[in-house]
């Protein structure tokens, strides 16, 4: 199980690579040493200057394969569950904006177009999607919306065949750097999907700075001033609000492991810095203080992982419930945010400090625990599942 | 034109890599083993060469342990066609002498056009294997490349000598080995990934090459690993405070050590 020369991680003591195929841990294996070559020699960088090469990003991840990889057909990978959700652990524990943007490409611009949209908008956009060459968004939060979308005020009017939309989207990640954009909006006939090239008249993205949160991803306001679209922009599957509902379903599955990424980079780092770092003459670690903080965290990540895995095997069977994703998403993030912060106090002031991930991933893992259902919502959501009362209102 | 990459599975040089003192190898479970980079980067020359051409295949070659098929995987991940894997109890602790021996063996007759290896590997570090395995073939040779091209029946590339670098050809069939500078290794891709489980892998046995068993492995090698020390502790470094003569005292320093 363990290597010789060093102590065994949390996830080795669990034996997690025991229950992962061949195929599964070889996917895994890339994207680790994509992250390590590419992505995390920058990420304080990125993070400090609020910026980064998402475009470059979107292509490199594009060519691995990481674009929308759990769908069938249309240039995507059409891989695994449980191999989707490792990619996305291992992106996330080089940062969560990088997943973010992997997910809100995959699992909600393409999986909205590939789950809702007609032959020719799947022909159009997938292809290119899965690339990295077209960047997706997804438009559902408003400014005064967000827990609860049915109450949106953007709307989208009849005019002869074409629509015309009006409205204002808040905190969409991508937004400002991508080429499509599908925004949710509602008509005399309910909530509906729109795939808008962003280049349209009257569409507009502008960033929003002064984040402390994922600040190594894209987030912007989408502005729509009577953009004009003609028919075959309306995603013609999706029929009520129940269809964003389905892509953010598939976006939290990706969470329930990404989140966990998060915590194993917190983890490993307090673990090696504990190991490291001397204290009244001894090393950190050696304190049982110390141990017990480690041994609980090595707990609740090992658990989080066992539920994930078992999380991706009922989606491979095509039996996974939303409120059981409900379980893995409010679980795994609240877990993980915990064990950020907790290896937060182990690092003392370098807990702090950008050189080390830590303080990174804990402030990211606050946009994680609101953003695709907060935690609220998803303790609403698993409170229904049990009781049959909803208590949302 | 048919191209044989040779790779090699080490412990990872992240890893906490230590010998074996009962053994005096390589202590294999002290770090995650992986596919030496330098290999990488050959098959990477490799698959480059593929791409440029026309009707270019590329066999992945190892010998080594059963787990060392991972380091064919990923080869063939990262787009090579087919693989051999050498595998036999008896090579265990092999020698550079013994190993270019065997894949000599395993290379010879089937037509291959040029081989390409790393320069060294990152645990062994002979740096003999290339050049052996080139006089047994009785192929041309050209090593410590970083870059490689085919074109007209002759390898060519820039060949790294000690202050620069020197344009070097050899007509085909050739060995070549490549440096660290030479281009990066691609990462697999998914489809890749996918892929390589419905390419061809060989396994072969030492008997299988027709070599004798009773020459094989550690106890028969050439060379012997008599003892083996640990590196001492890193000890504290010299300060050199700067009082005006820094510069005079750190250029001594060097040079009392040989280094400049
Ligand atoms: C970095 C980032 C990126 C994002 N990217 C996207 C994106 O790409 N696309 C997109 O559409 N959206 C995106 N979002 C928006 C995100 O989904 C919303 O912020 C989230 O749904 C919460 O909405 P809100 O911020 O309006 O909070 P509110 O809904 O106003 O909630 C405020 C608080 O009230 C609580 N609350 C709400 N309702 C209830 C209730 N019934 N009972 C008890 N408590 C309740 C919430 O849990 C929360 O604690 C992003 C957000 C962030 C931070």
């Amino acid at each position: 199980m363990a290597r010789t020369g060093t102590p065994p991680t949390a996830l080795e003591l669990f034996g997690i690579d025991g229950l992962l195929s061949d195929d599964e841990l070889a996917i895994r294996q890339t994207v680790r040493e994509y992250c390590d070559g590419k992505i995390r020699p920058h990420l304080a960088d990125w993070f400090e200057a609020g910026s980064l090469p998402a475009r470059e990003l979107a292509r490199e991840l594009g060519s691995l394969g990481a674009l929308g990889m759990h769908l069938e057909g249309y240039g995507c990978a059409g891989m695994s569950a449980t191999a989707y959700g490792l990619a996305c652990l291992e992106l996330e524990a080089a940062d969560s904006g990088i997943r973010s943007l992997v997910s809100v490409q995959g699992s909600l611009a393409m999986y909205a177009i590939w789950a809702y949209g007609s032959e020719e908008q799947k022909q159009e956009w997938l292809p290119r999607m899965a690339s990295g060459e077209a960047i997706g968004c997804f438009g559902l939060t408003e400014p005064d919306h967000g827990s609860n979308p049915s109450g949106m005020r953007t709307y989208a009017k009849q005019d002869g065949d074409d629509w015309i939309l009006n409205g204002t989207k808040m905190w969409i990640t991508n937004g400002s750097i991508a080429q499509v954009a599908v925004v949710w909006a509602a008509t005399d006939d309910g909530v509906r999907g729109f795939v808008v090239p962003t280049d349209t008249p009257g569409f507009s993205a502008p960033e929003i700075k002064k984040k402390l949160s994922l600040r190594a991803s894209v987030t912007s306001e989408l502005v729509l001033d009577s953009v004009r679209l003609p028919a075959s922009a309306m995603l013609p599957e999706a029929t009520s609000l129940r269809a964003p509902l389905g892509c953010l379903n598939e976006a939290r599955f990706g969470i329930v492991f990404g989140a966990l990424g998060a915590a194993r980079e917190c983890l490993e780092t307090a673990t090696a810095y504990a190991r490291e770092r001397e204290v009244f003459d001894k090393p950190l670690a050696g304190f049982q203080l110390t141990q017990e903080k480690l041994a609980n965290m090595a707990l609740e990540l090992g658990k989080g992982m066992l539920l994930a895995l078992h999380l991706a095997r009922l989606k491979e069977q095509h039996a996974l419930a939303p409120e059981q994703v409900s379980l893995g998403k409010l679980n795994n993030v609240r877990e993980a945010i915990r064990i950020a912060r907790e290896c937060r106090t182990i690092l003392g002031a370098n807990g702090i400090s950008l050189e080390y991930p830590v303080i990174r991933h804990a402030n990211n893992l606050e946009s994680v625990l609101t953003y695709e259902g907060t935690s609220e919502v998803h303790t609403l959501v698993i409170g229904q599942a049990l009781t049959g009362l909803p208590a949302f209102r | 034109m048919k191209i044989a990459v040779l790779v090699k599975q080490v412990p990872d040089t992240y890893g906490d890599r230590r010998m074996d003192p009962a053994t005096r190898t390589v202590d294999r479970g002290s770090a995650d083993p992986v596919i030496d980079e330098i290999n990488e980067r050959a098959v990477e020359a490799a698959l480059q060469i593929k791409e440029a051409g026309d009707g270019v295949t590329v066999t992945a070659v190892t010998m080594g342990p059963v787990r060392a098929v991972e380091a064919l995987r990923k080869a063939l991940a990262m787009g090579a066609d087919s693989a051999v894997h050498i595998c036999d109890d008896t090579l265990a602790g092999s020698d550079a002498m013994q190993t270019s021996e065997v894949l000599a063996a395993a290379l010879a007759g089937r037509d291959f056009d040029l081989v390409i290896a790393g320069n060294e590997s990152t645990d062994g570090r002979t740096a003999a294997v290339p050049a052996m395995l080139a006089e047994r073939l009785g192929m041309a040779q050209l090593t410590f490349l970083r870059t490689v091209t085919v074109s007209g029946g002759s390898v060519s590339g820039e060949r790294m000598t000690g202050n620069g670098y020197v344009e070097a050809q050899a007509p085909l069939p050739a060995v070549v080995s490549v440096t660290e500078q030479s281009a990066e290794p691609r990462f697999p891709k998914f489809r890749g990934i996918m892929a390589a489980k419905k390419k061809p892998l060989q396994t072969l046995t030492l008997a299988e090459l027709g070599l004798p068993g009773g020459e094989a492995g550690g106890e028969n090698s050439w060379s012997r690993v008599l003892d083996v020390t640990a590196r001492p502790a890193r000890t504290a470094g010299t300060v050199v405070t700067d009082d005006g003569t820094a510069g005079t005292q750190v250029a001594e320093y060097l040079a009392a050590a040989k280094l400049i």
